[in-house]
């Protein structure tokens, strides 16, 4: 993508995060923060977590972790030699994007007409929780909220407790990540049509659109989710499995995910028990393991508990049924060839906090694949760069306009 | 308005599978021509329930209906010599295959990337599998569930009591986020081919897709080695430092999260408004707090457990949001609330989300004729509304072999 100049208003994850996925693909993402309040709109850039017992604008970890590959400008946009530059800046950008509340960039100044008027084939992507029109256009979310008004919190829960939730900010992954395909379905339009265009995304109904056949049994049969025996998430009833659920092992707060997907795997899991209770005729079918599924997950934590997750899943892998250990972080990260083989942490130089391991990318291109060695941008680190050598103001200006925090 | 979708023009074949299904769907959905291609038995997921009126049956399928429309279907078995034969014919007139079999069962059937981009050299290949083509475990089962286990979703999604098991969330989140990526580098591909003129090959992990997915637990441990603990219905949170609960119930029963409550003078004197508004001014005991708050010039947020005065004004802009949930209907507080410049949300289930006023107002939406039944059908609409190139539901999902023509 190293064809591609993005314009770049966006922060915390649920923005920052869109732009995150195309840097490392070689876009070149410029990322404009406010001087006047030193970029603290995104809260993430002096928050925890630190590298050590250092404090400060330029130190928060996931700041770092979610503008890696990107170049860093200031511009005020309330003022209007500020509003001149930036207006330069969007005439050698093919997208601009932004995730403020709806109707603040356009009270700057900017809507998408004003916009269009400066470069006619510009793509520009805004992402709020809401979506800019519509009763509850104005309405703040973050992560939480957006999921709680999507339906995919509600999703999430076993019987007889409160929704368990997403225990983060999901849609702000999966938003970012959608507006990131907004972004390259408009530009793959442009390219073919030469028309720009405004794509107005609303986080919530992008996470409406995650809730699947749900919602479908609900506007086809007349049967709402929000019923007594609903939802029960560890169990799965679209495919049907059984068993299929989150057992105990051994140690404290252990746990083994385990889902038996058919006759034949349950069995050979019922070879794997190699126990009286797991050959009983009743249980030889889907039908019948579904309808004893409290005896049969009884039978399964009192088999899982006294052993390792991960030789329990391993031996399960073995004969061929799907079992994964719940793992932690560090586990993750540190000791699963599903990660460590992939290459997914690479090492990322930020000018202050130093040399971080951060996220990569989880597809792998035969044509060029991503790089990540550069960490996020400190305030204003790339004025010079992109303010002279891309827009070619001289160092006179350049002084100039930092002496009147302009920039 | 132009009516065609951004993908117009670009040929998808897509071998059905489970965990790669939503990718299709969106690039279906955004204009792109995408043949389906399963089993001639049918693919198994045609008997994944829910199913129409509740009658099992293999065109019945809502799991199908929804993760394929907008596509074209036919039936090959690609082990038949003459159905590989008219896969490869069919692949070397497309843009883009996205597929999912095990690794090495193409590589076996001579029917994978390096067997057909001779002649096709634009082709992008898009492989989806649990841990990728060559990783040391591409030979593990998965499922749904034991992604999310191996990605921390599990680790960090439960209750507070951790005698309950970590919870697995509801809709198939993990294939999805691995078909979001697979969606991303697709799309990638299709644009550095505008100027490279060549495709290539992308290999597509699951469980590294989950794996950068969880927004703390990475880069707690990455830069402070710490783990998080699971909570109830909110972010898990550092070890050893958790986090107050953001779960109340409204006076109709619905689970509400109080998000952040107000922190500024101007949030309480709204908040104070509306709880004359309501009549509830005199029954909410910290009222006085309150009113210091929106007495203050300004308010320091570092000063809370410092000043022990701030500290209880803040204690009771949680508590009055707790009281007026209790005391109203989900959605007056919810509207209310937010009106007022106070964020929280409601615990909507999935149907509540997409019949609001707020999504019938914007057109969310859209209903699609199903033929076969004789009725229209509701579905969700746009996950991004576009200007000039429109997201759309084209058609219904397709029957077994419905456009065997492509490939005759």
């Amino acid at each position: 993508l190293s064809h591609i100049r993005i314009c770049d208003l966006t922060g915390q994850l649920a923005g920052a995060g869109s732009t995150r996925t195309l840097g490392p693909l070689a876009a070149e993402i410029i990322r404009v923060e406010d001087p006047v309040r030193e970029g603290r709109w995104d809260i993430t850039r002096g928050t925890p977590p630190f590298v050590d017992g250092r404090r400060g604008n330029e130190l928060g970890g996931s700041f770092n972790q979610f503008n890696v590959e990107k170049l860093g400008v200031t511009i005020n946009l309330r003022d209007e030699r500020g509003r001149e530059l930036f207006a330069k800046l969007v005439e050698k950008s093919d997208v601009v994007t932004e995730n403020f509340a709806a109707g603040v960039l356009a009270r700057l100044g900017f809507s998408y007409e004003d916009l269009r008027a400066i470069r006619p084939d510009i793509i520009y992507v805004s992402n709020c929780g809401f979506g800019h029109t519509g009763p509850y256009a104005g309405f703040r979310t973050w992560g939480p909220i957006v999921q709680a008004c999507c339906g995919l919190s509600f999703l999430s829960g076993v019987p007889g407790q409160p929704p368990a939730g997403l225990g983060f900010s999901y849609m702000d992954h999966q938003g970012g990540n959608i507006m990131a395909i907004a972004i390259l379905a408009a530009l793959i339009h442009r390219n073919r049509t030469g028309e720009g265009q405004w794509v107005d995304m609303s986080c919530v109904e992008a996470g409406i659109t995650l809730d699947g056949p749900a919602l479908l049994d609900f506007t086809v049969n007349g049967r709402p989710t929000r019923r007594d025996d609903y939802p029960d998430s560890n169990h799965s009833d679209s495919p049907l499995m059984a068993p299929h659920n989150v057992y105990p092992a051994a140690g404290e707060d252990r746990w083994v995910a385990v889902a038996c997907r058919n006759d034949e795997e349950w069995s050979a899991l019922a070879d794997v028990i190699d126990q009286d209770w797991a050959r009983d005729a009743r249980l030889s079918s889907l039908a019948g393991r579904v309808s004893h599924q409290s005896e049969l997950d009884g039978q399964m934590s009192q088999w899982t508990s006294t052993q390792d997750r991960y030789a329990v899943a391993q031996h399960l892998q073995a004969v061929g049924v799907p079992a994964a250990a719940v793992q932690t972080a560090e586990e993750r990260i540190e000791n699963d060839p599903g990660t460590g083989d992939w290459g997914l942490f690479p090492m990322a130089h930020h000018p202050v906090i130093g040399d971080v391991r951060v996220d990569g990318l989880p597809i792998h291109l035969s044509g060029g694949d991503w790089t990540i060695e550069q960490g996020a941008p400190c305030l204003g680190e790339d004025n010079a760069r992109v303010f002279g050598g891309l827009l070619g103001l001289t160092e006179e200006e350049l002084t100039g306009l930092r002496a009147d925090g302009v920039i | 308005m132009s009516a065609e979708g951004s993908l117009s023009g670009v040929r998808v074949v897509e071998l059905a599978t489970d965990h790669a299904a939503l990718a299709g769907k969106m690039m279906a959905d955004l204009g792109a021509e995408v043949i389906l291609v399963e089993p001639r038995r049918g693919h198994r997921s045609r008997s994944y329930g829910p199913f129409v009126d509740d009658e099992p049956h293999s065109e019945r399928s809502l799991w199908w209906w929804y993760y394929h429309t907008s596509k074209l279907g036919v039936a090959l078995d690609l082990d038949d010599t003459a159905d590989a034969e008219r896969f490869r014919r069919l692949v070397a007139t497309s843009d883009v295959v996205v597929e999912g079999e095990a690794p090495g069962r193409l590589e076996s059937l001579r029917l994978d990337f390096d067997d057909l981009r001779e002649g096709n050299t634009g082709l992008i290949w898009v492989s989806v599998t649990g841990f990728g083509r060559v990783n040391p475990r591409r030979e593990e089962q998965f499922t749904d569930l034991t992604i999310l286990a191996g990605g921390a979703q599990l680790w960090m999604s439960g209750y507070d009591d951790h005698s309950l098991p970590p919870v697995h969330w509801g809709g198939n989140q993990g294939y999805h986020i691995g078909s979001v990526w697979a969606v991303i580098a697709a799309l990638t591909a299709l644009v550095s081919r505008d100027v490279t003129g060549t495709g290539q090959f992308v290999d597509v992990s699951i469980h590294a897709a989950a794996n950068v997915t969880n927004e703390q637990s990475n880069h707690r441990w990455l830069v402070s080695r710490q783990e998080v603990e699971r909570q109830t219905c909110r972010h898990a949170a550092p070890r050893g430092e958790p986090t107050q609960s953001t779960l109340t119930m409204s006076a109709d029963g619905m689970w509400i999260n109080t998000g952040v409550p107000g922190r500024s003078p101007r949030d309480f004197t709204r908040i104070l408004e509306w709880l004359d508004q309501v009549g509830l001014r005199e029954e909410f005991p910290d009222a006085t707090l309150l009113e210091l708050g929106a007495g203050r010039d300004h308010i320091k947020l570092a000063d809370i457990g410092i000043d022990p005065e701030l500290t209880e004004i803040m204690r009771a802009a949680r508590d009055v949001m707790v009281f007026l949930a209790s005391r109203l209907p989900a959605t007056e507080f919810f509207e209310g609330s937010q009106s007022r410049g106070v964020a929280c949300g409601p615990i909507f289930s999935p149907e509540e989300a997409l019949l609001n006023r707020h999504s019938v107002a914007r057109g969310f939406p859209v209903t699609l004729h199903h033929d076969d039944l004789g009725r229209d059908i509701t579905y969700p609409g746009a996950p991004f509304v576009m200007s000039r190139s429109p997201w759309r539901l084209s058609r219904r999902a397709p029957h077994l072999g419905e456009h065997q023509h492509l490939v005759e």
